[in-house]
């Protein structure tokens, strides 16, 4: 595992030679695996696709829109949130394991895989750096108030934060609370509230009225 | 392995910070780099916990300096070369001067995308009754395996309770090994923020990790 010995010393691929560098490597790979027949390059530009148009936060900010104004449904989320969310037709299907946990006013939820970058992926999307790098990663066992300064936000000193660190296959999604002033408000009105920090546990929705 | 992507409770990496708009890619190549690891996996060259263990397995500078597409890069091609699909020589030339090995599931095409836009499914069947139950006071092995595992460091030796039990799944210290599923029960262990970090911490902290019954004994 030598001989990557291009590798510059700051966090991202932002220097041009290596940029460059890279990208005739992943091309030559692309190459290679397409003329040994392992895989035709038109299913890895539908893969990329895919990505692209059919996952993304709005499928969690759906579901967890639909947990505020249902609580039979919330109560099934809590239970099985893979059975739960199979049932809304709008969302994507979902794979096994995924597990919703409630913010409560004593409670906040906070994910994180310090492993590598485990994050469900069908309800959020794929993740942002931020979540993959070495800071959050480090930090979010540890000093879970000090990451939420990082993002502006404080939970009361005498709310619980538990930190959800995603070592198996298991997948977390964070239900946030409901924010004040927003009764008799559609699903689709509530679902512009919810931000994907919210949902991972790093930020809160949107207050109404505020600025989006 | 004690690798550097064991990250948990490391101090002095810094601040997180947030891109604003951060685009899905950045490059085109990373979306490549995203669909390539998809598509072989989904084709059978590798399983997912191989695919970690060859990322963990670079060398602590070069994962620390690499970007995230970066890393899944050069763990794609260690271990396609380590696995026999392509050569050495191949990628460094790039083209292929020999056909390809057969794939488990066959070349990935187009028709198979919608596959995998699921998750793959990794519960099992139980071969054993379940040891621990939900209130359990357990310890996380004191244990360093030189290969792949999911036990992170900063849990092992110390005490923590059964939260709930996720089933019977598969176990990744094998499977990354290609040595079978060797399915294990798995479970929320959840830990006071003191027991890990000592009496300074804070005390309205807890961290829960997913832990395989290999990883813990009665405590």
């Amino acid at each position: 595992m030598s001989g990557h010995h291009h590798d510059h010393d700051h966090h991202h691929d932002h220097d041009h030679s290596e940029l460059s560098e890279t990208q005739l490597r992943v091309r030559a790979l692309e190459t290679v695996l397409t003329e040994k027949g392992y895989v035709d390059p038109k299913a890895l530009d539908a893969i990329v696709e895919a990505y692209e148009t059919k996952i993304g936060p709005r499928n969690g900010a759906a579901v967890v829109a639909r947990a505020w104004v249902d609580p039979a449904f919330k109560k099934a989320l809590l239970a099985d949130a893979t059975k739960a969310v199979a049932t809304l037709g709008h969302v994507a299907r979902t794979g096994d394991h995924l597990i919703a946990v409630e913010n409560t006013p004593t409670t906040h939820n906070m994910i994180v895989c310090t492993l590598c970058s485990c994050y469900p992926w069908e309800v959020l999307g794929l993740p942002p750096v931020w979540y993959k790098a070495a800071p959050y990663r480090s930090r979010a066992v540890k000093d879970p108030r000090g990451v939420l300064a990082d993002f502006g936000v404080s939970v009361p000193r005498d709310t619980e934060i538990r930190v959800w660190d995603s070592t198996a296959e298991t997948r977390f999604l964070v239900l946030p609370m409901r924010p004040a002033g927003t009764e008799g408000w559609s699903e689709d009105q509530l679902a512009e509230l919810v931000t994907r920090d919210s949902m991972i546990g790093t930020g809160f929705p949107k207050q109404p009225g505020a600025p989006s | 392995m004690n690798g550097v992507h064991d990250m948990g409770g490391m101090d002095g990496f810094g601040k997180v910070e947030a891109e604003p708009n951060e685009p899905m890619f950045h490059t085109r190549w990373e979306s490549r780099v995203l669909a390539m690891v998809r598509a072989m996996g989904a084709a059978g060259a590798f399983n997912i916990d191989m695919s970690r263990f060859f990322r963990e397995s670079l060398r602590p500078d070069v994962y620390l300096a690499s970007s995230y597409y970066k890393k899944w890069f050069l763990g794609l091609e260690d271990m396609l070369i380590a696995r026999g699909f392509i050569g050495k020589a191949e990628v460094e030339k790039g083209h292929a001067s020999e056909p390809g090995k057969t794939l488990k599931r066959g070349k990935f095409t187009v028709d198979q995308v919608e596959r995998i836009m699921v998750r793959g499914k990794f519960g099992r069947d139980a071969q054993a009754p379940a040891k621990f139950k939900a209130g359990d006071k357990v310890r996380a092995r004191n244990i360093h395996p030189l290969t792949h595992t999911r036990l992170p460091r900063y849990v092992r030796g110390h005490v923590g309770v059964v939260e709930r039990d996720h089933g019977v799944q598969v176990f990744p210290d094998s499977a990354a090994n290609d040595a079978g599923e060797n399915p294990q029960w798995l479970y929320t262990v959840v830990f006071d923020g003191t027991e890990l970090w000592g009496p300074d911490s804070d005390a309205s902290v807890k961290i829960s990790i997913d832990a395989f019954e290999p990883y813990l004994e009665k405590a």
